[in-house]
């Protein structure tokens, strides 16, 4: 990925430097600071190690909305990401210390170039898009956010899926000690998600990497995030370490926490309510009054095809 | 000043500001826009932790009263049990006119379809008659006997409200588990207070 620093001192808004080496560098640095130059260096080590990494060459897209914006403090303190904590604002506390370089994502099963891949390798050859999207949570709120990001379609097609490949399946990292939600086991880590290959193909689906033109912030789900504009939030699964092509539908997390409340598509669909709330209407982050949620999020025209001919109150 | 002045017009006060805390810290959250990126939210779930944790403490003052020997807590125990009842009435103020806006249908089918907002329907239905009916009056127009069997609604309304806490948390159970261990103790010691006086029916206690 193409990475650009905030900081005009350091490196010029021209010069793009390749994340390998710019770890390398922050690597040499972070040494250094621990012989002894802390005075002098710290100031350069806080510089990247806080979010807000300028992502550079975004293009604008057709598929973005002009809705208004949900404000960036609460793009990214108010966050459902399990595995930093349960609360709201558990992930942005928790996850300071996440360092999601270096990154690799595997992928595997029904496809023709299998292979762990390092996260600029499988990004850096798309070009950044930027995506303004509703995002409608299961618990009935919802924000606008401007993803930055690249479609999943065009990475699949890079990576050459069988014909047996009929659904694509993604693994969050799992690793205790740097997510420390994951200690308990309040979902079966690590976190899954799945979508039918037409779902995962379609051009409003992507891999996300960034948010308000920066780099995503680890509350948000860094490095890599799924992001499927017409599910619930919960689809959009984060820190991605694992893409698989399979023949199977995919088990998902909350899918296996509470079957009767979370099924695989997880639509956005105002007429099937969760058990335990209506799906109907929601909150807009922001906003004083609740408003009608739309199905598919709003999204219908470009994805209701998927579904003709399906019972979605029993495939929900 | 004698004890008894003491504690009618300094600890009493000081006890009844203590109790209103929660609410201005809760009201200079939403004034200084602290509440978060969902205040509505915040709000109404900052009044139903009060509204069980007054309900708990309440609970406690029987049992203090006699660990310790010390009758003064007695004194307390109205006054408590009033604030865990006005805490619910602001959850549940909170819950209809901010997060649903007085949408009455809305808030009708939620209360007969979602479970745990049916319990939490049926605890506050119980914590009506026991607010209503805790003056010193009431208590002489139904008499000591009634008034204590009436007043045991406070049992099933603090498991209630443990119960409604628990059903309607996603995944993570541990803090309505935290709540409901505290509420096994307060009874627990109940059920065993009961059972030694079984023992000994000589021994008469409040
Ligand atoms: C008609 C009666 C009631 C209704 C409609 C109601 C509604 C609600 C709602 C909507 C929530 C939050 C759900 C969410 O944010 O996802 C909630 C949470 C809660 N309620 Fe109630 N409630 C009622 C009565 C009560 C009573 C009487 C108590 C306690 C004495 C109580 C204690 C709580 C607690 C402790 C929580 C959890 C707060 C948290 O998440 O920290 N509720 N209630």
């Amino acid at each position: 990925m193409l990475i650009r620093h905030t900081r005009p001192s350091d490196v010029k808004p021209s010069e793009i430097t390749p994340r390998a080496v710019f770890a390398d560098r922050r690597r040499f640095l972070a040494t250094a600071a621990v012989a002894g130059a802390t005075a002098v260096l710290s100031p350069l080590l806080a510089g990247p190690a806080v979010a807000g990494r300028k992502l550079d060459g975004i293009t604008k897209s057709p598929f973005s909305t002009d809705e208004e914006l949900t404000d960036y403090k609460s793009v990214t303190t108010y966050n459902n990401f399990y595995e930093f904590g349960a609360g709201k604002d558990d992930p942005v506390e928790n996850s300071a210390d996440f360092e999601p370089r270096p990154w690799t994502v595997a992928v595997e099963g029904e496809v023709a170039k299998p292979g762990v891949y390092d996260l600029d390798d499988l990004i850096r050859p798309h070009a950044l898009e930027e995506r303004i999207y509703r995002m409608r949570c299961v618990e009935a709120w919802s924000m606008v956010i401007p993803w930055v990001g690249v479609p999943l379609g065009d990475v699949i097609k890079r990576l050459e899926p069988t014909s047996k490949a009929r659904f694509v399946a993604f693994d969050t990292l799992y690793d205790p000690k740097r997510m420390p939600g994951q200690q308990r086991a309040i979902l079966d880590w690590p976190y899954r998600e799945g979508l039918r290959m037409d779902e995962a193909m379609h051009p409003l689906t992507i891999l996300a990497v960034g948010l308000y033109g920066e780099e995503l912030p680890n509350q948000n789900g860094a490095p890599i995030r799924l992001v499927v504009p017409w599910k619930y939030g919960f689809k959009g699964i984060k820190s991605i370490v694992r893409i698989s092509f399979q023949e199977a539908m995919p088990p998902t997390s909350w899918n296996i926490a509470t079957p009767h409340e979370y099924g695989f598509y997880a639509n956005v669909n105002p007429n099937v309510d969760h058990p335990r709330w209506s799906q109907a209407r929601e909150r807009r982050i922001g906003e004083f009054f609740k408003r009608e949620t739309l199905m598919f999020n709003g999204y219908g025209e470009e994805v209701a095809h998927l579904y003709t001919g399906m019972d979605l109150a029993k495939f929900y | 000043m004698t004890p008894e002045q003491r504690l009618r017009w300094i600890v009493k006060p000081l006890v009844f500001v203590l109790c209103l805390m929660p609410l201005a810290w809760l009201a200079w959250r939403a004034v200084t826009g602290d509440l978060g990126a969902n205040p509505i939210e915040a709000t109404n779930r900052f009044l139903g932790d009060w509204a069980l944790r007054f309900l708990l403490i309440t609970l406690t003052v029987t049992p203090a009263t006699r660990l310790t020997g010390q009758a003064v807590f007695m004194r307390f125990r109205r006054m408590l049990g009033l604030f865990a009842f006005a805490y619910a009435v602001l959850h549940v103020s909170s819950y209809v006119g901010l997060d649903q806006f007085f949408a009455w249908a809305e808030i009708w089918a939620d209360i007969v379809k979602r479970t745990y907002i049916t319990v939490g329907m049926a605890t506050l239905l119980m914590l009506i008659p026991l607010a209503a009916t805790s003056t010193k009056g009431m208590i002489k127009r139904l008499g000591a006997a009634r008034w204590k069997a009436l007043h045991r609604l406070v049992y099933p309304a603090a498991i209630g409200a443990v119960v409604h806490f628990y059903m309607m948390v996603k995944a993570d159970v541990r803090e309505p588990l935290i709540y409901a261990g505290v509420l096994a103790v307060l009874l627990g010691y109940r059920v065993v207070a009961a059972w030694r006086r079984g023992a000994k029916p000589a021994r008469r206690t409040v």
